[in-house]
């Protein structure tokens, strides 16, 4: 393991704690963009050019531009008085401490069987492209279909319908 | 158990982002900070499948990159739908408290 690997590890790591632990939520959205930068870092550590950039164009461009949007909409960077923790808060970190005990075990406790371990696989934008419009031009058109319902059904379940609203 | 390979190290930093997420989703109150932490889980989700596409047999074949590709696209329109629906609630119910939010008629 490399130097690079655990400083954005460490990187990641501390911004999705603080996206999950901080009290205002507008500091919440801003450390998910952290996160989002250190695992964007991580895929191009890893050689995926074209998913780093992209991750950082839809993830830090828009998903975290549209939560800022929605916490600033609906007034949730208010801390409330009873607290930002759920009341089964105990419940829900005892799952999540299991969840990862279990994933860790089975990583730790595998052999790796994959044998490309040095080699860099190199990949670039073209022959990207040339596989979106072959092999995987159906699932492409899939998610055009996916994108374009999910925008018009975000546009008509957040449009406010006047005299309807309570 | 010998030093941890590279795979296993993303494998492990993959698995720590996801219990975060999920234990966002689980013990947060605000709809929104859920959403922050499904959110998680997905990129989680996506560099699983970058890291085994990067140290798998073929990753000339592009099937791991191709899949968090579509991944992410999946995962943005699942936070617009779902920032909408909270906006939606809370133009209701003034609130986006999930522990007050104990009914499902509107």
């Amino acid at each position: 393991m490399t130097i690079a690997f655990y400083l954005i590890a460490a990187i990641t790591i501390a911004g999705a704690l603080a996206a999950v632990l901080l009290r205002n939520t507008v500091h919440c959205a801003l450390a998910l963009t952290v996160a989002f930068a250190g695992l964007a870092i991580a895929f191009l550590e890893l050689d995926a050019q074209f998913a780093g950039f992209a991750q950082i164009l839809v993830y830090i461009g828009a998903v975290a531009i549209l939560v800022v949007f929605a916490i600033l909409l609906t007034r949730g960077s208010e801390t409330p008085k009873e607290g930002v923790f759920s009341k089964s808060w105990l419940a829900g970190m005892a799952i999540a401490a299991m969840i990862f005990a279990v994933l860790g075990w089975a990583v730790l406790s595998s052999t790796s069987a994959l044998p490309n371990e040095t080699a860099r696989p190199a990949v670039n934008v073209l022959q990207i492209g040339n596989a979106l419009m072959g092999r995987y031009v159906l699932p492409l058109e899939i998610v055009a279909v996916l994108l374009t319902s999910a925008l018009i059904g975000a546009v008509i379940v957040a449009r406010h319908e006047k005299g309807s609203a309570k | 158990m010998g030093p941890i390979t590279p795979l296993q190290g993303y494998l492990l930093l993959a698995a720590l982002i996801f219990a975060i997420g999920l234990a966002g989703a689980l013990t947060r109150r605000n709809a929104i900070l859920v959403l922050i932490g499904i959110e998680l889980m997905l990129n989680a989700a996506n560099l699983n499948l970058i890291a085994f596409w990067r140290y798998g047999p073929h990753p000339e074949a592009l099937t791991g990159m191709m899949f968090a590709i579509f991944s992410i696209a999946v995962a943005a329109a699942e936070a617009a739908v779902g920032l909408g629906l909270v906006i939606h609630i809370y133009r209701f119910t003034h609130t986006t408290d999930i522990d007050q939010m104990n009914r499902m008629k509107g």
